[in-house]
C-alpha cells in the first residue's frame, strides 16, 4: 500500500494518471492551479505522454478536452468556479452531445472569496446541464472519485463535474495510492456519426436522450458507495451533509457520537430515495452544504409547506462564506469552544504590489498621465496589477471579470466619457482582451490600452503565458495601427518618457496599444534558481 | 493523542517550511494528519497560516475548530494574535518571535502588540531574529522559534531534526545543519524558562 501525502488538488491530479488520463486541459485559477501543474511536474506523466500545456482560456480549454473525448481518449479540464462561466456555452452543450473517451471537469469553488470575486457554486452548473457531479468531502475520496467519475462518464456517455472547494484544495493528507494502473484508451470516434452534430434535428434528439439518461444517473447515485445513510435513533433532526460539510459535522462529535439519522451526499443527482427516508422519519431537518443553498432550496420547494427545513435559508447558517466546525456545531444547538478574541489592534495586512514590481513603475507614470483629467478613468481587470486599486496606488477604478477593462472602456468612451484607459494584463489580454481589442478596432473607438507584459501569470503563481512574445504582433494583426503600438520599459529611470507617451496616445482619437515590458521579480528569481540547479546537476 | 497547530507569518518568512518539517516528523511517527495553507497572494507580503492537525485517530476537519489549538508558532508578534480565536485559551500556547514586520503603514505599537501576546495565559516571546543572527544563519528565524515551539508540540526534537534532513538533505550538509542548530537554539530558550 502506497501512502502519499496530497493537496486535494495533487490527489486529483494523482488519480487521473492512475486512470488512464491522455491529456488536461485549463487555464490557471485559485484554488485549481495545483492540478495541472503537478501534472506538469509528473515524471509518470511525462512517460505516459499526457498533454497538459495551459490553455488561452477556459472555454478554449473545455473545448479541446472536449475533442480529446470526441477522439476517444480520456481528458480532463480544470478551471477555478468563475472559469465555468467562461466555459459556459461548451459547458451546456457537451451535455447535450455527449461524450465519447471519458470526460471529467474539475471545478474549484472559493467560499469566502479567499482569492475570487464572487462565490458562486458551480453544481449549479452541473444542474442546469443534468450532468452528474461528485464532490469529495476528503482527500482519499477526491483520489478514488476520479476513478470513479471517468467509469460513470464512459458508462453513460456523459462529461462528469468533481466539484472541490479551497479547503480541500489546499489542504493536505494522506491518500491511499492504488497500484493497479489503468492504460489509456485507444483513438476511435464516436459509433454515432450524427452525435457530435448539434443542428436542431439532431440536437432535439440528444437531449431527449441527455433526459432519459436521469433515471439511470439517479440510480446510480442511490448505489453509490459515496452517498451513505447513516441511521440514528434521535429523530427530532435529520441531517443532510453535503460534501466536505461531513467532516465539519463529525468534527462536532469527536468525544459523542452523534445520534441524528445523517445523510452524506456526495454524488449527484440527488438520491430522491434516501432523501425520502430522512423526510419521513425526521421532524425536522438541517441541511448542511458548502457554498450556496442549492439542496436547501430544492428540498423547501417554492412554497415551504411541508416539515421545518433548516439551513442557509432560514438563518440558521449563515447564508454566505464557507463552514466549519463551530456554525455546524451551532446549527444543531451545541456548546462549541471559543477562543480568544482578536485584539482591537491588530491591522489587517493585504496583499500588495512586490518591491519594484513593473505595474507599479507604469502605475506611477499613469497616475501622472491622467492628473489633468477629471477622476475614474481606468478600467482595470483581474491579475497582480488589481493591487493598483489599493494605496499608495490609487490608479485604477474598475476590476470586474477577466478581459472586461477592455470593453467597459469602449463603452464609457462610446459614453462620451473620454479619454478611457483600459489597463489589463498579458495573460488576461490573451484569455479574454483579444476580441475586445477587434471591437474597438472595428468601431475605431477613442481608447488607449495599456497591456502590462511582464512574461508571465504572475497572480496564480508563474505559469506560463500564451501572450508572451506575441503581443505586439497580435495587436497589428487585430488591425491597431502600427505607430499606436508603443513599447515602453517601466523603470524609473524612463518615467519622464513613459509618461510622454501615455500622455501621446492619450490624447490620439482612436485605439492606441501601450506595452509596459518587464519581467515580473518573483518569476525572474524562480528562473534564477532553476537555472541554478540545472547548472548543478550538469556539473 | 492529538496535536493541533497554527503557524503564521507574513509570505516569505518561512511559516509553511515549519509546517512541512512539523509534517514529515508526524508523518515518520505515522500518525494521520491534515495541513490546510492558504495559498495565492502570500508572495506579496500578505498574511499566511496553516492549520496543521496530528492525531492518532482519523481526523475530521481540515479546519482546526475555535478554541482548540494547542500552539499558535509564528515569526511575526501581530501575525499570532490575529489567529487567537482559534487557540485553546486555558491550556495553549503562542509561541512567537518578538520583531515585527512592518510592511503596512498602520502597525500598531511593538511594545503594545507584545503586551497583548503576553496577556495569553502561556506565551513565549523571544528575539528569535537575533539568535538566527548571532547563528550567521538570518533566514533561520523560522528554525528558532519552532525550535523554542517543540518543547510543547510532544514531538521529539530529534524526530524535527531527522525530518530537517529529509526535506533539506538536497540542499547539502552545510544547509542541514544551520537549521538544525537553529532549532537547538531556539529549543534551549524554551528550555530554560
Ligand atoms: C475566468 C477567470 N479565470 C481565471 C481567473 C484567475 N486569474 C485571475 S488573474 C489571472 C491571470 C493574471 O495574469 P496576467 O493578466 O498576466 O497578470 P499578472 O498577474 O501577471 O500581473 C488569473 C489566472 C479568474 N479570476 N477568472
Ligand atoms: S508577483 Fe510579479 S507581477 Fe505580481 S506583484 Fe510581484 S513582481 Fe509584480
Amino acid at each position: 500500500m502506497e501512502k502519499l501525502l496530497l493537496l486535494g488538488d495533487e490527489a486529483i491530479a494523482q488519480a487521473a494518471i492512475d486512470a488512464g488520463l491522455s491529456g488536461i486541459f485549463g487555464y490557471p485559477g485559485t484554488p485549481s492551479t495545483e492540478i495541472i501543474e503537478y501534472i506538469q511536474a509528473s515524471k509518470e506523466a511525462k512517460q505516459k505522454n499526457i498533454r497538459s500545456s495551459w490553455a488561452s482560456n477556459e472555454k478554449t480549454a473545455m473545448e479541446a478536452a472536449l475533442g480529446m473525448s470526441y477522439a476517444g481518449k480520456r481528458a480532463m479540464f480544470t478551471c477555478k468556479h468563475v472559469g465555468m462561466n467562461v466555459a459556459a456555452d461548451p459547458f451546456m452543450n457537451s451535455a447535450i452531445t455527449g461524450v465519447n473517451g471519458g470526460l471529467v471537469y474539475i471545478s474549484a469553488d472559493d467560499p469566502s472569496m479567499h482569492s475570487s470575486q464572487d462565490e458562486q457554486d458551480s453544481r449549479y452548473y452541473a444542474f442546469w446541464a443534468k450532468i452528474p457531479i461528485l464532490e469529495p468531502s476528503n482527500q482519499q475520496e477526491a483520489y478514488d472519485m476520479i476513478h470513479e467519475a471517468f467509469e460513470l462518464s464512459e458508462k453513460f456517455r456523459i462529461p462528469v463535474m468533481l466539484r472541490i472547494t479551497t479547503r480541500l484544495a489546499h489542504s493536505r493528507a494522506g491518500v491511499v495510492i492504488r497500484q493497479d494502473k489503468r492504460e489509456q484508451n485507444q483513438i476511435g470516434i464516436p459509433e454515432n456519426p450524427k452525435q457530435f452534430i448539434l443542428l436542431p434535428v439532431n440536437a432535439r434528439r440528444q437531449y431527449k436522450e441527455l433526459l432519459a439518461k436521469q433515471e439511470g444517473l439517479e440510480e446510480a447515485s442511490t448505489k453509490s458507495v459515496f452517498n451513505h445513510y447513516y441511521e440514528g435513533e434521535n429523530k427530532s433532526i435529520g441531517i443532510i451533509a453535503c460534501g466536505l460539510s461531513f467532516n465539519y459535522l463529525m468534527e462536532n462529535f469527536t468525544q459523542t457520537k452523534c445520534t441524528y439519522p445523517i445523510l452524506k451526499i456526495t454524488q449527484y443527482p440527488i438520491p430522491t430515495e434516501m432523501v425520502k427516508k430522512l423526510y419521513q422519519e425526521c421532524d425536522s431537518i438541517l441541511v448542511l452544504e458548502e457554498g450556496q443553498p442549492l439542496f436547501e432550496e430544492k428540498l423547501k420547494g417554492f412554497l415551504n409547506n411541508g416539515k421545518k427545513i433548516m439551513g442557509r435559508l432560514d438563518g440558521t447558517l449563515s447564508i454566505d462564506g464557507e463552514l466549519n466546525p463551530a456554525k455546524v456545531g451551532k446549527a444543531l444547538g451545541l456548546k462549541v469552544s471559543e477562543g480568544l478574541p482578536v485584539p482591537e489592534l491588530v491591522a489587517p495586512r493585504p496583499p500588495k504590489l512586490c518591491e519594484g514590481c513593473p505595474h507599479a513603475d507604469t502605475y506611477r507614470a499613469l497616475n501622472e498621465a491622467v492628473a489633468d483629467f477629471s477622476k475614474g478613468r481606468v478600467f482595470a481587470d483581474i491579475g497582480c496589477y488589481t493591487l493598483g486599486a489599493l494605496p499608495p496606488y490609487n490608479a485604477i477604478n474598475t476590476t470586474v471579470d477577466m478581459g472586461a477593462s477592455i470593453t467597459m472602456a469602449k463603452g464609457a468612451s462610446e459614453a462620451g466619457f473620454q479619454p478611457a484607459i483600459a489597463v489589463i494584463g498579458d495573460s488576461t489580454f490573451t484569455h479574454s482582451g483579444m476580441t475586445g481589442l477587434l471591437d474597438c478596432v472595428v468601431d475605431n473607438t477613442p481608447v488607449t490600452i495599456i497591456i502590462l507584459d511582464n512574461s508571465i501569470t504572475a497572480m496564480t503563481g508563474s505559469q506560463k503565458s500564451s501572450a508572451t512574445g506575441r503581443i505586439e504582433s497580435i495587436c497589428e494583426g487585430i488591425g491597431v495601427a502600427k505607430e499606436h503600438i508603443r513599447v515602453i520599459t517601466p523603470l524609473k529611470k524612463f518615467h519622464e518618457e513613459n509618461v510622454r507617451i501615455m500622455k501621446e496616445e492619450i490624447a490620439y482619437q482612436g485605439v492606441s496599444v501601450i506595452i509596459p515590458r518587464r519581467e515580473c521579480l518573483v518569476w525572474l528569481n524562480k528562473k534564477r534558481k532553476e537555472e541554478k540547479q540545472r547548472q548543478k546537476q550538469q556539473e | 493523542m492529538k496535536i493541533d497547530i497554527i503557524l503564521c507569518g507574513v509570505g516569505g518568512m518561512g511559516a509553511l517550511s515549519s509546517a512541512a518539517i512539523i509534517s514529515q516528523a508526524a508523518l515518520e511517527m505515522g500518525m494521520y494528519m491534515k495541513q490546510a495553507e492558504t495559498h495565492g497572494m502570500a508572495q506579496r507580503g500578505g498574511d499566511v497560516q496553516s492549520h496543521l492537525r496530528l492525531s492518532d485517530k482519523e481526523i475530521a476537519s481540515d479546519l482546526i475548530p475555535d478554541g482548540q489549538c494547542d500552539i499558535i508558532i509564528s515569526v511575526e508578534p501581530m501575525e499570532a494574535l490575529r489567529y487567537l480565536p482559534f487557540l485553546n485559551k486555558e491550556e495553549g500556547w503562542v509561541i512567537t518571535n518578538e520583531n515585527p514586520f512592518i510592511n503596512i503603514p498602520n502597525y500598531p505599537e511593538k511594545e503594545e502588540v507584545l503586551a497583548e501576546v503576553r496577556k495569553v495565559k502561556n506565551s513565549i516571546v523571544f528575539n528569535a531574529d537575533k539568535i538566527a543572527l548571532d547563528l550567521g544563519n538570518p533566514k533561520g528565524t523560522n528554525m528558532v522559534v519552532l525550535g523554542a515551539a517543540s518543547k510543547y508540540l510532544k514531538i521529539d526534537l530529534e524526530k524535527l531534526e531527522n525530518a530537517v534532513r529529509s526535506i533539506f538533505g538536497k540542499k547539502g550538509d552545510a544547509v542541514v545543519m544551520a537549521n538544525i542548530n537553529a532549532l537547538r537554539a531556539g529549543r534551549e530558550v524554551a528550555d530554560k524558562i
